[in-house]
């Protein structure tokens, strides 16, 4: 459907590189250099994701391979608190796990499950905001009624729900198996809307236009017309969508990892750690619960100040 | 505005009807519901018998029609893991939740509207900045995380709460309430605190935006314009126009609120419903998860009804009818 | 001569940018008698409304006065805090803006709206501001105003509105009223009503009026004099008759050709060349010097300052006779 030509040519190519040359002089680049939180903010998030892509690479133990874990080392507190070791720097757990190797990996899960979640709630939603805009007639009003339904019931109840569905249409044994895409589906299903609304109403902006009606009388295929012009016009806010909805994505996922019904603890995401810690809690053990939870609160509040800012900057009316 | 309010009434109704549907599917078709009520002992002659007894053989729009008539009733089947009627369970339960729910509501709404005026009023102020970065800070700690250090600090380390459970209940009829003994009220502190704490931030942040959206009308120009004082203004003229969508997204805000609660009765184990869901999603319970979905699926059907009813009550434009503009 | 109600003088407003401070309004001085209309004429962007903002004091941040005095009776206004500015607005100045829909409540009934008004400016009793209301109501020629007080904004069409704005405008019998493109919204019946309104309340109750607008045909009507605004600076300024019918101003004479008359035989409407040029743009010297068909080699050097001629006064060096050769 999409000729690829248009995709990799050089003039593509070209036209990328002065975009970017162009972002990093315009307003908006301006408008971040003068925000310190802003810079904070996007370095929380560049320092964590670094972490969690290489963790393989730059954790000191693998926790989860159980020649390097040793039961006689469980329960350390942080290296500097009494009874710590500098070896493990932020204290092990009941198994004997260092916690600052499992906060690596367990980022690395948040993370992907995350962005996993914002691609598919993007995809879908973008593509189900297009067909609503463009078709018009009886697939936008079913579209969009499904839409005001779904947004009348909060996200995280959806996707427990989508959730706990499929866990219990699988049977039992599989269930190790499958948390991803099951996890996937039901966040990204939970975030469809946002993207469909809002690309739905610059798609009816734009199919009014003399351009895209002198472009189908031509004879140019709809969905060329889709990619090639409408959609560049709606990449703005859906930037700033997805951007907040990759906080709430993260945040969801370990929600649902806390109850229970999330990234099980073969391969724990943050909020399966925090569950686990949970527990330790009330015998002293702080460590284990309260640094996934510093992680899991940075990363969430460094990517919410992102989209606010991105909000502004992309906002004309703010100035 | 009769027509209006019947016409939402039967889009209400629409809408149960097609959870009643979702939920009667997840009923009938996840798992098989002969296995999940009786032992592997049973003989294949007496699970026909029970098969054909629970009209499981009938056509599908017969047991959807009977699903619903028996809700209608209040019989939601039986708990799998638990064996007593799901009913009976969710009413134990029901005070609990709700209880919980409406302490978090007032306190969100009692907290979080002032906050916003103020920092809709003072954009600039010190004070009104920190208001901001705190709730920025609200939004993004996951409300689990809010109750485990709110207990952590409060429970663990000075012991001054209680950490999980209502405390001391009263009966009353089949009602329980927490709020008539001092160890049920100490109990409720840190669950409610937790679950508004989202709530108020995101109303704070609603309202400020309202506000200062307002504040930039033409209306409040002009009335700048006219030498009214900044007090009637700001209390007067953009207040009042704010509390319009505040309302309506407030009341939706509500339903949520009982949602949210799922997370917050697990983090202190608090006897409500959503505990009860969590723990039905775990076992795969169907006839819980299906009877919590329509309860809450009702509980927010009712609840934008009446926000849309409230919108209609409250701005005169929806109410009186619209002069052709631009003549005489 | 009487001292005047409204007198500015070189009045500056800028819009500080992270590229320098962009000039909307540059340098301008004028004055409005007690009583007088003067007329400000301009295209979209020359900075009239501007300068009506800035003697309300109600330019919104980022912009702000940058330079200039402007002194409202003999007292200097543009420096005054924001609660003695109140104090003004409204009893001394008033201000009417172009879209009556926006700039009335729509939660408010007309006559709360009304009666607020007046209890802030008079010391009335509720009963006495309602009385006063409804003669307000009347005066500017709505029907049955005791009824129409309990009623809203959006239950009135849009002429009936903006007389309802002229009003809350008059409430407290100000001196000077700064009107704001105030026929601009409505339909063209319409506006011949709202601009003989206006002319009859101010006739009557000797009020000045700065009446800002992009139509001539409205100043014609109603002002008395008219200054001709062209990129923030005043191209030309006089008595209406005078600058109509013989214009000094290449750019109003420019502006008076462009106005088709019934009669005309021309196939085709008289334009200027070019447009006016951006704020961030304009040109050294006369900011008019691109498109001026009288153009010559001082133009482009100097900003020319305002010549009296025997009709009226113009920014324009052809008319400096004591450096003609």
């Amino acid at each position: 459907m999409v000729d690829p030509v248009i995709v990799t040519s050089p003039r593509a190519w070209r036209r990328f590189t002065s975009l970017v040359a162009r972002t990093a002089d315009s307003d908006i680049a301006y408008n971040f250099r003068r925000s310190p939180v802003t810079m904070l903010a996007a370095a929380g998030v560049a320092l964590i994701l670094f972490l969690a892509l290489f963790a393989p690479l730059i954790a000191p133990f693998d926790p989860f391979d159980p020649g390097s874990v040793d039961i006689m080392n469980a329960d350390l507190p942080p290296a500097w608190v009494d009874g710590g070791q500098s070896a493990y720097l932020l204290g092990t757990d009941n198994q004997g796990r260092d916690i600052l190797s499992t906060l690596m990996y367990g980022s690395r899960i948040s993370l992907g499950v995350g962005f996993a979640a914002v691609v598919f709630s993007l995809v879908v939603g973008v593509l189900l905001g297009l067909l609503s805009g463009f078709l018009g007639g009886y697939t936008d009003a079913f579209i969009m009624r499904i839409a005001d339904i779904q947004l009348s019931f909060p996200a995280i109840l959806i996707a427990l729900l989508v959730d706990g569905v499929l866990y219990g249409i699988l049977p039992r044994e599989m269930h190790g198996d499958f948390w991803f895409p099951i996890l996937v589906f039901s966040i990204g299903i939970s975030g469809w809307v946002q993207y469909a609304r809002t690309v739905r109403g610059s798609t009816m902006v734009e199919i009014s236009k003399e351009y895209v009606q002198a472009a189908r009388v031509i004879g140019i295929s709809p969905a060329k017309i889709m990619v090639r012009h409408i959609l560049p016009n709606v990449m703005g806010p859906v930037l700033v969508i997805a951007t907040i909805n990759l906080a709430v994505a993260i945040i969801t996922e370990a929600t649902l990892s806390f109850l229970g019904v999330g990234v099980p603890i073969t391969s724990p995401s943050l909020g399966t750690l925090i569950r686990i810690g949970g527990d330790y809690l009330y015998s002293g053990e702080w460590w284990i619960t309260i640094f996934p939870g510093i992680v899991l609160a940075a990363l969430a509040l460094s990517i919410n100040l992102l989209g606010d800012w991105l909000r502004d900057a992309l906002n004309p009316k703010l100035r | 505005m009769i027509a209006f309010i019947l016409r939402r009434i039967l889009q209400s109704i629409a809408v149960m009807l097609a959870v009643g549907f979702i939920a009667f599917s997840m009923f009938r078709f996840i798992g098989d519901p002969i296995n999940n009520m009786v032992g592997q002992y049973t003989s294949t002659a007496e699970r026909e018998i029970l098969r054909k007894g629970l009209g499981l053989d009938d056509p599908f729009l017969v047991q959807y029609v009977n699903y619903l008539k028996n809700a209608l009733h209040g019989n939601f089947g039986n708990s799998y893991k638990q064996r007593r009627p799901v009913s009976d369970l969710i009413i134990e339960r029901l005070p609990a939740t709700l209880e919980l729910s409406f302490t978090a509501a007032l306190l969100a709404l009692a907290i979080g509207i002032p906050m916003g005026v103020y920092t809709g009023l003072h954009r600039k102020g010190f004070l009104a900045q920190t208001f901001m970065v705190l709730s920025l800070i609200g939004v993004s700690l996951p409300t689990f995380l809010i109750g485990i250090l709110l207990i952590y600090v409060f429970g663990v380390i000075l012991g001054w709460l209680p950490t999980f459970g209502r405390g001391d209940v009263v009966r009353l009829g089949w009602w329980t309430t927490g709020f008539l003994t001092p160890k049920g009220l100490a109990a409720l502190i840190m669950p409610s605190i937790t679950l508004a704490l989202f709530q108020l931030t995101l109303i704070m942040r609603l309202v400020r935006a309202e506000m200062l959206e307002v504040l930039r009308a033409d209306y409040i120009k002009f009335a700048r314009a006219r030498g009214l004082s900044n007090r009637v203004i700001n209390f007067g003229h953009a207040l009042k126009n704010t509390m319009v969508p505040v309302i309506t997204i407030t009341g939706l805000q509500i339903g949520s609120i009982i949602a949210f609660a799922i997370i917050t009765e697990t983090v202190f184990q608090w006897p409500g419903m959503g505990q009860l869901f969590i723990q039905a999603v775990a076992e795969v319970d169907i006839p819980v998860m299906a009877c919590y979905l329509m309860l809450i699926s009702f509980f927010f059907v009712v609840i934008n009804l009446i926000v849309d009813i409230l919108y209609y009550v409250v701005d005169p434009r929806l109410r009186t009818e619209r002069v052709a503009s631009a003549h005489g | 001569m009487t001292a005047p109600l409204l007198a500015v003088e070189n009045l500056r407003v800028e819009f500080p940018t992270r590229r320098g401070a962009l000039i909307a309004v540059d340098d301008i001085s004028f004055e409005i008698a007690r009583g007088e209309t003067l007329g400000v004429v301009g295209e979209s962007g020359a900075g009239k409304s501007l300068t009506g903002a800035a003697i309300i004091g109600l330019l919104e941040p980022p912009g702000r006065i940058a330079g200039g005095r402007i002194f409202f009776d003999g007292r200097r206004i543009d420096n005054l805090p924001y609660a003695e500015m109140r104090r003004l607005r409204g009893a001394k100045i008033g201000a009417i803006f172009q879209d009556p829909l926006t700039s009335l409540n729509p939660l408010y009934t007309v006559g709360r709206q009304l009666i607020e008004t007046i209890r802030t400016h008079l010391p009335l009793s509720e009963t006495e501001a309602k009385r006063r209301a409804v003669s307000l109501l009347e005066e500017v020629g709505i029907p049955a105003p005791e009824r129409r007080l309990d009623q809203y904004p959006h239950q009135f069409s849009g002429g009936m509105r903006q007389r309802v704005v002229i009003a809350l405008a008059l409430c407290a019998n100000p001196q000077l009223i700064v009107a704001d493109e105030p026929t601009t919204a409505l339909d063209v019946s319409i506006q011949a009503q709202i601009v003989a309104l206006i002319k009859r309340l101010c006739r009557e109750h000797g009020t000045a009026v700065m009446l800002v607008t992009h139509d001539m045909g409205v100043i014609a009507e109603t002002a008395d004099r008219v200054a001709v605004m062209y990129s923030g600076r005043i191209a030309e300024i006089g008595p209406v008759r005078s600058v109509i019918k013989s214009p000094k101003h290449p750019y109003t004479v420019g502006l008076m050709a462009s106005i088709p008359m019934i009669g005309d035989k021309a196939a085709h409407l008289a334009q200027i060349k070019g447009s006016m040029p951006r704020l961030g743009s304009i040109p050294p010297g006369c900011a008019f010097n691109p498109r001026c068909p009288k153009v010559f080699d001082r133009c482009y050097r100097e900003r020319p300052i305002l010549i009296p001629t025997e009709t009226s006064a113009a920014s324009c060096w052809l008319y400096d006779k004591a450096a003609a050769r």
